[in-house]
């Protein structure tokens, strides 16, 4: 009892028709690592804006150090010595990072910002903490990883001994996230508390010594890391058992889809080319997986493939059909499907209500209209069936503003309307990112049910888990090019990572190098 | 911030809400802003040496009785509502769109003056001067469309340039153009001796009640209000359009070519407005002067759309109240000046804008009422947490729970 610093005792907090915490305890030990646990929607990040101040809750009560305390904004929460770095980092993106670090805490002298004695103080606490960062660069200059740290030297430098990690790995590589794991056991050495929010197993049995999972807003249990194993955890957050994905080989594959020759897409960023003559051919019955480190190409490369971006040059045949030139329109009828990497940029209009969503690609072919009038029963009708078939849950079936949906029944309502399309490619572009286990082994099976039709997947991934887990073939993006081809069953995790960090090329991709080059 | 946590809710009952919440923050907004005027008049008389507070009270009850008093005032509400509602229709129309047309006077200037070349000059019929009237607008509306598909220039900037610009061509036409001014140098010609068949027909209402402010404008608005609506809800076209307005990039995506559908919306709008210019002007009430500031018409259709929250139907209202504030300003004549009534008018449409503000107002106290009243919160739970009913799991739970 007396070693809690933080205890969260019965919290229920309801919005209009949803419960999203109901009776959740959370009780944080000085010094260590706790994890919240949950699926998507489960409610860990209500439980963490709550303990941040940013919502109020209807019932329960916060205790520091076993005193009740009452956090009505997140200055409250700051003053408490709690701090949180969100997913969506809050950081100005024209200001270096030392002006972030001490933003909202500036040090001044007759009204006059004095930086001297601040700047050393947050480069002792980077070199304490082992927190790299380049302190006079600017925001939008520093990889993701590095925002991190600055997020995380936020809080240190406001002295905050309760630190709050939304999701902090979503966004970060491989070698970034075990750099992350570094940081948190330095930080929890210094004596500070981190609670953890994930829904990635394998970085909880790592890094965390204890482990609260929410299911649907009730608090399920806590748990020692050391006593449980990833089973178990899975299905004390899912409600059930997860089975693992079969990875059944189609064997055969068939006639060439997508026939892409020569491929140059320039880019929005830089004055090089994102997209540098990349050819590669996609077959009915295979998933072709595109690995890569985020921001080498592949976006891109498929806005390019899908006509969201204008091509330099290069060809790009779909059924012997040259559709270089061709609108998205006729792409999309020609035969493409795609599940943008951005659900929320590209993949649905978000103030519309789902059955609109889900119709977004058909509603003008006969049927969903009439002589240009919209045939609402069709609408209802289509939504109704895909809501059906693909088990899309929302709080007013057809009418639910996509919105207010969660993040997996938003992407299950995107990949319903692509693959109802019935189009023989379907390119995924990150389609299980942010989501859930059961969501995303969920996304699985129906990428692999569509090859399983004969249908040509083409699969853009960062995951190397996914690569590995379900591609029948791998294509590595390194700067624009592809760099090497690969077998999922030949390679390993190390060898893939060799060449999405461009250590490696494999001689094939040599020769195209070498004539760019002069 | 509150957005990133946001959960899923019950929609419907919650659009229903906002949309109550809507109507109540435009009913408040206006009685807000009408408090404001009154306390302005007081305030007004309250600096004066001889202070007569019996004026701003007299002036108000004018103010709202006016327009009761004859039919000559009863229907200038309407003839002043028609050319509201469609320059209201043309920004709100462009709002779906996600576009801010705020050269709405730009384009109605030009609808109004080709109506009348079309009238004077052409010796048109009044429906067919009107369609000019829709192509002349469209004209100068469809311009900043095209700036902003193919070169993303912010149609804001185009459209604030083009009122200008509109403007100073109208009146370079009109100096070049003798034979609509015969009569005198800076007003184009009455209608009724130039071309009686283009003024729009009253049915010989105005005869019977002895005024001249009955015309079928009023009648044209609604209809075109009803078809803007249907095109917007009903149509493929006017999903695109909302489709594009609410997020461009997923248009694009899903298909929707959304440069032309900018351009459309741009061309759609400047012809609404373009019509409320020919109405106006084909009324055979007002002649055409030589202008040299902006007409306040095409902006006055901007709170007209605000406060209708860009619904076709709602601008219905909306625009026949603004034309009702509008028309009943003449109360106030010999009370106070015409400055005067300007400053009330502005006061209470300025607080008309705010409506939007005063909704979030709105749903945060009744929020706070209805947790005080008993942790219901405003809208009501449904089944969207189900009991867990797995057995084996709870053993499992129990089992794994530590302290």
């Amino acid at each position: 009892m007396d070693n809690y610093i933080i205890e969260m005792n019965n919290i229920r907090k309801e919005f209009p028709g949803v419960v999203a915490n109901d009776d959740v305890t959370l009780k944080l030990k000085k010094g260590e690592i706790h994890a919240l646990l949950g699926e998507n929607g489960a409610g860990k990040s209500t439980l963490m804006s709550i303990l941040f101040g940013l919502y109020i809750p209807d019932k329960g009560e916060i205790r520091k150090n076993g005193e009740v305390v009452n956090i009505k904004n997140p200055n409250d929460a700051n003053d408490l010595g709690i701090g949180m770095v969100h997913q969506h980092f809050k950081l100005v993106e024209v200001f270096t990072v030392l002006e972030n670090i001490i933003l909202g805490a500036e040090p001044t002298k007759f009204g006059f910002l004095t930086t001297k004695e601040t700047r050393k103080k947050v480069i002792d606490l980077s070199e304490k903490f082992n927190l790299k960062v380049d302190i006079d660069a600017k925001i939008e200059d520093i990889s993701v990883g590095m925002q991190q740290r600055v997020e995380i030297l936020k809080m240190l430098y406001r002295e905050n001994e309760i630190l709050i990690f939304d999701e902090p790995t979503a966004v970060l590589t491989p070698q970034e996230i075990d750099e992350l794991m570094k940081i948190m056991k330095n930080l929890i050495k210094e004596g500070k508390s981190i609670l953890f929010i994930s829904h990635k197993l394998n970085e909880i049995m790592s890094v965390s010594d204890r482990v609260t999972v929410l299911r649907k807003g009730k608090g399920i249990g806590t748990v020692n890391v050391k006593d449980t194993n990833i089973n178990q955890l899975s299905e004390m957050m899912v409600g059930r058992k997860i089975k693992g994905i079969e990875k059944e080989k189609n064997a055969s594959t068939g006639e060439i889809i997508l026939k892409v020759e020569d491929l140059v897409v320039p880019s929005k960023l830089h004055k090089n080319n994102a997209v540098n003559n990349v050819s590669f051919e996609v077959k009915a019955g295979e998933i072709l997986c595109i690995a890569g480190i985020e921001g080498n190409g592949q976006s891109e490369l498929v806005y390019g493939l899908t006509g969201l971006e204008k091509i330099s040059s290069g060809k790009v045949t779909l059924l012997e059909k040259d559709i270089t030139h061709k609108s998205i329109r006729e792409r999309n009828l020609s035969g493409i499907s795609h599940i943008p990497e951005d659900r929320h940029k590209y993949g649905l209009v978000l103030d519309y209500k789902l059955e609109d969503n889900l119709a977004l690609k058909k509603y003008f072919q006969e049927g969903f209209q009439n002589h240009g009038f919209i045939n609402e029963d069709m609408f209802r009708k289509h939504s109704e069936r895909l809501i059906k078939a693909y088990d899309i849950r929302s709080g007013r079936g057809s009418t639910t503003l996509a919105r207010s949906m969660s993040g997996g029944n938003q992407q299950k309502a995107i990949i319903a309307r692509e693959i109802d399309c019935d189009s023989k490619l379907l390119i995924a572009v990150q389609p299980t990112r942010g989501l859930d286990v059961g969501a995303i082994e969920n996304i699985h099976r129906t990428l692999i049910a569509e090859r399983n039709k004969n249908k040509a997947v083409l699969l853009v991934s960062l995951e190397l888990d996914e690569v590995l887990d379900i591609s029948d073939r791998i294509l590595v993006m390194y700067n624009g090019k592809i760099v090497a081809e690969l077998n999922p069953d030949e390679t390993s995790y190390q060898e893939i990572g060799l060449f999405m960090i461009g250590a490696k090329i494999q001689d094939k991709f040599k020769e195209a190098e070498v004539e760019e080059s002069v | 911030m509150f957005k990133i946590f946001g959960s899923s809710s019950a929609v419907n009952k919650k659009k229903q809400k906002d949309k109550e919440y809507a109507f109540l923050a435009s009913v408040i907004s206006i009685l807000v802003g009408l408090l404001i005027a009154i306390l302005l008049l007081f305030l007004l008389e309250f600096a004066k040496a001889e202070s007569d507070y019996s004026k701003p009270l007299i002036g108000m009850r004018n103010y709202f009785t006016y327009s009761f008093t004859s039919a000559t005032t009863f229907s200038k509400i309407f003839y002043n509502a028609a050319p509201l509602m469609l320059t209201g229709l043309a920004v709100g129309f462009a709002f779906k769109a996600g576009l801010f047309n705020i050269g709405a006077t730009g384009q109605y200037t030009f609808g109004a003056f080709f109506a009348l070349i079309a009238a004077i000059l052409w010796q048109f019929p009044w429906w067919a001067a009107l369609l000019v009237s829709i192509v002349a607008g469209a004209f100068w509306g469809v311009i900043p469309g095209i700036f902003k598909a193919f070169f993303n220039i912010n149609e804001v900037i185009t459209s604030i340039m083009l009122n200008w610009a509109g403007l100073y061509l109208v009146n370079l036409l009109f100096y070049n153009l003798p034979k609509i001014h015969t009569v005198l140098p800076n007003r184009t010609d009455n209608l009724a001796f130039t071309n009686p068949k283009a003024i729009l027909p009253d049915f010989g209402l105005n005869q019977i009640f002895n005024t001249s402010f009955i015309n079928i404008g009023i009648i044209i608005a609604i209809i075109v209000a009803v078809i803007i609506y249907i095109v917007l809800e009903k149509t493929v076209f006017g999903f695109e359009i909302k489709s594009c307005g609410l997020n461009k990039n997923a248009s694009i995506y899903a298909g929707i070519k959304a440069k032309r559908t900018i351009i459309l919306t741009m061309l759609i709008s400047g012809g609404l407005a373009g019509l409320g210019g020919g109405i106006v002007y084909l009324a055979g009430t007002v002649q055409y002067t030589i202008e040299s500031s902006l007409l306040s018409m095409g902006f006055s259709g901007i709170p007209v759309a605000l406060l209708a929250y860009s619904h076709p139907l709602a601008i219905i209202a909306t625009s026949v109240f603004i034309g009702f504030l509008e028309s009943s300003g003449s109360g106030l004549q010999g009370l106070y000046s015409y400055e005067m009534t300007g400053v009330i008018l502005s006061v209470i449409i300025y607080f008309s804008a705010f409506a939007l503000i005063v909704s979030h107002f709105i749903k945060k106290v009744l929020k706070r009422k209805g947790q005080s009243d008993g942790d219901q919160g405003d809208g009501p739970v449904i089944e969207a947490v189900k009991p867990e009913t797995d057995k084996p799991k709870e053993q499992l739970e129990t089992k794994g729970v530590v302290g």
